[in-house]
């Protein structure tokens, strides 16, 4: 059924017609409203037969969640933030021992700074932890991905996180086209486990592993992650030819055949972006974008395949390495390893700042008029002038303070703008 | 596609205006994106909601920067957040107020857009009167389906129906069609005028 709800209500529903038998939650913003949703679901008995566990950390989250998948039950839990990173040992553990637990991420910075708005720096923490990660576009698409992800999990024995953007996706109220329990059972049938704890049959899962086989069970962990590579887009077709529309899958294209500069980005910002390929388009640039979908395993080939016939590459991104640069970025430069084609990086949408169309004219603007070298880092919308200040205190004052709480007080607490753009 | 920005404070409806818009949009078979700026979610904060309608698929997700329509849901905010930021000469604007536009000081930017496209309506009376509860919300839909055309207020009642239920969907169901006849009345008189 088509309604207009919230992101979060909608991937709530979409969780519930998967009939997870486990579900453990700790709430965090902007990951909140998905399990309370799921709580009423359970409390009302609509997700039944379920067991809701309110637990008292995101390490227990994890931690009950690897407990119940270990006995068979299909397991699920979200989280965001640092609540993502509070995990992150269980998140380990989780793909380590194979288990296909599905988790949504809802985005959001990681501090210091605190800061619950969206960017990517809490999954980008976690890209190589052994969790599949996809990444949606909208909230039909986190719909859809959720129900690809418990398939995916359970065909492979692998965890899976579906990173939806906080607030931008969470938050907003869009049409969502809702499949009913019998289209869901069809398309993923009951939880068959690889390993179960069973009293009648006992086995040993999580037995302490010596030099003698610890990299065999870790090259094991990356060659079935690897897998994910033909098996997602098996799925992602199997998904449009059960519920008439196309989600998931590697990459997504869009305007870039014969583009002679292609935009890489990740999550929400792609449909912001693709109205910007439409207006330079119709300037006559030829630009198009390249969505990555999945980004762990990272579809090497698949990249390179698209992004092989332009002349420059832009990676947008909503993270970066510190003393590096751009992750989205560095993983675009080893696909197209050995071609002449230079990538700009640009971190965009830190804690929450807006993607707007007009700043990505300027960056478009700023590559194709060489103003930005590649390979090296550039921020959009950066307010220099904000930057400068601080470090000018910096370098008179030895003692001079927090750096987040005096560029506060140099924009005013109360310049918000009334869009929530940057203020200058 | 046509754009609205909401202002108002926390506690005021401000998000939950957005999403029956946006729902009112849905009802007439129209694409629509509603969203808010989260951050001080607490009462009495100012708070900003956006919502999109278009007869295309939305795939854009910047924040509104300009308006075709502009609710003010609390005149206090005229002179402390840039309410009128990206608010052009097309712009509609609809305001809270029991006042005139005359009392609210804001002249110099009433000069810069069409005065047939300002409405002040005395929303949070209405809300009273119907609701019992200083809510404004949506008595303003109401205003809003009369000044902008953009929805119908049998989509905007339809909405606040879907949304709440029982006393409070009709309380404040006849708070909106109270405030569309006022404003539509209103709307008349500056034709005529004009």
């Amino acid at each position: 059924m088509r309604s207009q709800i919230e992101g979060s209500i909608a991937v709530a529903k979409a969780v519930a017609l998967c009939r997870p038998e486990v579900i453990s939650a700790y709430p965090i913003s902007p990951q909140t409203h998905i399990v309370e949703a799921l709580s009423d679901l359970v409390r009302t008995g609509e997700l039944a037969p379920c067991e809701y566990l309110m637990v008292e950390s995101e390490f227990g989250a994890m931690s009950a969640a690897i407990g119940a998948s270990a006995t068979g039950a299909r397991s699920y839990t979200a989280t965001a933030s640092q609540g993502l990173l509070y995990m992150a040992e269980a998140l380990y553990n989780a793909s380590g021992l194979g288990l296909p637990i599905v988790m949504t991420v809802a985005n959001r910075a990681i501090g210091a700074p605190i800061n619950i708005w969206n960017d990517h720096s809490d999954a980008m923490s976690q890209r190589d932890c052994g969790w599949i990660q996809l990444y949606a576009e909208s909230n039909q698409e986190a719909v859809d991905l959720h129900i690809q992800a418990f398939r995916l999990a359970e065909e492979l024995s692998l965890p899976v996180m579906v990173c939806m953007d906080g607030f931008v996706l969470t938050h907003a109220i869009e049409a969502v086209e809702l499949p009913t329990q019998e289209q869901v059972d069809t398309f993923l049938p009951p939880f068959h486990p690889r390993q179960v704890l069973d009293p009648d049959d006992p086995v040993t899962i999580g037995a302490m592993v010596g030099p003698e086989a610890f990299a065999e069970v870790k090259y094991l962990m990356h060659a079935k992650q690897m897998q994910a590579l033909d098996l997602l887009p098996e799925i992602s077709g199997a998904f449009s030819q059960a519920f008439g529309r196309s989600s998931g899958g590697l990459v997504r294209a869009y305007r870039s055949a014969d583009a002679e500069t292609v935009v890489v980005a990740l999550g929400s910002v792609l449909g912001t972006i693709e109205e910007v390929v439409d207006e330079l388009r119709a300037d006559g640039v030829r630009i198009g974008a390249l969505g990555v979908r999945c980004f762990r395993p990272y579809p090497l080939e698949e990249i390179r395949a698209a992004l092989q016939g332009a002349k420059r590459v832009v990676v947008l991104e909503k993270a970066f390495a510190v003393g590096l640069g751009g992750i989205v970025g560095q993983n675009v430069r080893l696909a197209l390893s050995d071609l002449p084609i230079p990538v700009y990086d640009a971190v965009a949408g830190l804690g929450g700042r807006p993607i707007t169309r007009r700043s990505l004219h300027t960056l478009v603007a700023d590559v194709l008029e060489e103003r930005l070298e590649p390979n090296r880092l550039a921020f959009l919308d950066l307010n220099w002038e904000l930057v400068e200040r601080e470090l000018q205190r910096v370098s008179a004052d030895r003692r001079s303070g927090p750096h987040a709480e005096n560029m506060l007080r140099d924009i005013g607490t109360v310049a918000a703008s009334a869009h929530g753009g940057p203020t200058r | 596609m046509f754009q609205v920005r909401i202002h108002g404070r926390g506690g005021q409806g401000v998000v939950t205006a957005a999403e029956l818009l946006s729902v009112a949009a849905f009802l007439e078979d129209k694409h629509s994106q509603a969203f808010p700026i989260f951050g001080s979610e607490r009462t009495g904060a100012p708070v900003v909601a956006f919502c999109r309608l278009s007869d295309q698929p939305i795939r854009l997700r910047e924040p509104i920067v300009e308006p075709d329509a502009l609710i003010v849901q609390d005149p206090t905010l005229l002179h402390q957040v840039d309410l009128f930021a990206g608010v052009g000469r097309e712009s509609y604007v609809l305001i809270n107020t029991s006042r005139s536009l005359e009392e609210l000081a804001i002249g110099e930017f009433l000069d810069t857009i069409r005065p047939e496209r300002v409405l002040a309506v005395p929303a949070t009376e209405l809300a009273r009167e119907h609701v019992g509860r200083p809510l404004p919300n949506a008595a303003l839909l109401g205003a809003f389906a009369a000044l902008t055309g953009a929805l119908s207020i049998d989509s905007v009642t339809a909405a606040i129906r879907d949304r709440f239920s029982g006393r409070i969907a009709e309380a404040n169901a006849a708070a909106a069609e109270a405030a569309y006849e006022l404003a539509a009345a209103s709307a008349d008189r500056v034709t005529v005028d004009a």
